[in-house]
């Protein structure tokens, strides 16, 4: 077993170091709809400076075809998923004979939320990200079935309140009651997992901007979250991405929306405070 | 001078090319050419394909194709199980000849696109596109 | 009919009498390209959108034969000329038989 582990570990050694010749981020700026401008690259915040000074959008190490395709609302497909949200926003569901709407009016009036969360929610006495906030208001507020945690409706969801705050920064609080989840989710990017033996940070602190196999890494940042993946044409929550990154580790993989992926969630959120909210972004 | 194992692989290799790809890929390419063509002659120059030398991912792959005066574009992957990928009539109201689509690519590989033109003469252009692989789970 | 279909279309508001304009065209569907497997290994019958067309005025802009190598959502963008005022069509057919219409209307400046 030790020597398979060796072997395996060469290989993801020989990875991370074979393609050093393109690394570094593309220099280039993203412009949303000739309007907006998006804050793509920044001062790393004060809790990581230890291990970087500036933070990269995952955007930064896309190719130039990728770039453009979502620098136009039109041309991004998650848009798509946008627009049927914003019809099921305007949807009563449930008992109570409620949308979404009918407590928050138009969807811009979340404009603000996305880059605030994952949050302590005092009512609950809990952190909590967006998706249970959201399925608890289906639950509790209109008397709905709950949505799948990753499936397309929520994500959908999700990419819409996202889509309204896009070019605001992330902020999201890490003291206070939130502070305990914090460390529970900076524990685990720097815990090395599976038969590889790779954290989050062994690819996406130390060796981001080379190339693991014909893939450019990147610092793994999650402003741009959800994420339409050009890989299976559809939008992508943060904790199926979580979910991918750790079963490539060949470890056994956390549960989406549980405990161990929302104080990730919240810790890396936090590796990313000062870049524009992008979600629904595109990926490879 | 010495003949290693790895030269001997490299020729083999080359071989490989030159026997069977090629002519695989031609008779692929050929059978779509010829309905679309009815046998004329394709020239060359007159239109262009564009398309990134390297996709990030084969599922969709940006291209643009661009021919002043044709009257219909096909553009076709090669590599593909099936290579018809699109055709473009170009009707009275198009201001140019000249479209931008996405695409799926099975693999690496060359896309052609022929135009024929108003004249009934066809031209053709090619590009060859690199499909890559993820980084961990492919 | 396939679900959650839904085209989209970008044509600008106005334009010059006999100008150019770039037009982008969007419709979600899945693109089944027949050439998958689902779990017990069965082939996943082809779906697709198999012809887009845009007409002005009753006159062709273009006409386009898609073919299953075309990505999901399938994305067309191409350019237009428009001789006066009036209305572009834009419609989108499906191997299972359904039609997909849009329209859109451009003033001249």
């Amino acid at each position: 077993m030790q020597k398979i582990k060796t072997v395996l570990g060469t290989c993801a050694a020989m990875a991370l170091t074979a393609g050093v010749a393109m690394a570094g981020p593309a220099e280039d700026k993203l412009i949303l709809n000739e309007e907006i401008e998006m804050v793509t690259v920044t001062t790393a915040p004060d809790h990581m400076s230890d291990a970087m000074d500036t933070i990269y959008s995952g955007w930064h190490f896309r190719g130039v075809e990728t770039r453009a395709m979502q620098s136009d609302d039109f041309d991004n497909p998650g848009m798509i998923a946008v627009e049927q949200a914003e019809d099921a926003w305007n949807t009563v569901d449930g008992s109570e004979g409620k949308s979404c709407a009918s407590c928050h009016d138009g969807s811009d009036s979340m404009a603000g939320v996305k880059p605030v969360y994952p949050k302590w929610s005092e009512a609950a006495g809990e952190v909590r990200t967006l998706e249970h906030q959201i399925n608890d208001c289906r639950e509790n507020r209109m008397g709905a079935e709950k949505w799948k945690y990753t499936g397309g409706t929520m994500q959908g969801m999700v990419a819409l309140i996202a889509s309204v705050s896009r070019g605001m920064p992330v902020n999201v609080a890490i003291d206070g009651p939130a502070q305990s989840m914090w460390e529970q989710g900076k524990e685990l990017y720097y815990t090395r997992t599976g038969q590889l033996e790779l954290s989050c940070a062994n690819c996406h602190e130390d060796n981001y901007g080379m190339m693991i196999r014909a893939d450019h890494l990147s610092q793994g940042q999650i402003n741009g979250f959800p994420v339409y993946r050009l890989k299976n044409t559809k939008l992508n929550s943060v904790h199926a991405r979580f979910k991918g990154c750790v079963r490539d580790t060949r470890a056994e993989t956390y549960k989406p929306g549980g405990q161990e992926f929302i104080a990730l969630e919240l810790y890396v959120t936090s590796r990313g405070n000062g870049l524009s909210v992008e979600g629904p972004s595109i990926r490879n | 001078m010495q003949f290693t194992r790895r030269d001997a692989l490299a020729v083999g290799a080359g071989a490989a090319l030159v026997a069977g790809l090629p002519i695989r890929a031609m008779a692929m390419g050929d059978e779509y050419i010829e309905a679309f063509t009815g046998g004329a002659e394709v020239g060359e120059g007159g239109i262009t394909l564009t398309a990134p030398e390297i996709a990030e991912n084969g599922n969709t792959v940006p291209i643009e194709v661009s021919a002043e005066g044709a009257t219909e574009i096909m553009v076709l992957a090669l590599g593909n199980p099936v290579p018809p990928v699109a055709t473009f009539k170009f009707g009275p109201l198009a201001a140019s000849q000249d479209a931008k689509t996405r695409i799926r690519l099975a693999k690496t590989q060359d896309v052609v696109a022929i135009a024929k033109m108003d004249d009934g003469t066809f031209a053709k252009a090619s590009a060859s596109i690199k499909v890559t692989i993820g980084g961990c789970g492919g | 009919m396939a679900k959650g279909v839904k085209p989209r279309v970008k044509v600008p508001k106005t334009a010059q009498a006999g100008g150019t304009i770039t037009i982008k065209t969007l419709i979600s569907h899945k693109m089944e390209s027949g050439q998958r497997k689902d779990k017990e290994g069965n082939i996943i019958p082809r779906s697709i959108i198999n012809r887009f067309t845009c007409d002005f005025n009753g006159q062709n802009v273009i006409d386009v034969t898609l073919e299953p190598a075309i990505s999901t959502n399938p994305f067309i963008e191409f350019e237009a000329t428009v001789p006066e005022a009036g209305d572009f069509a834009f419609t989108w057919y499906d191997d299972d038989g359904s039609v997909y219409e849009e329209s859109k209307s451009i003033a001249i400046a």
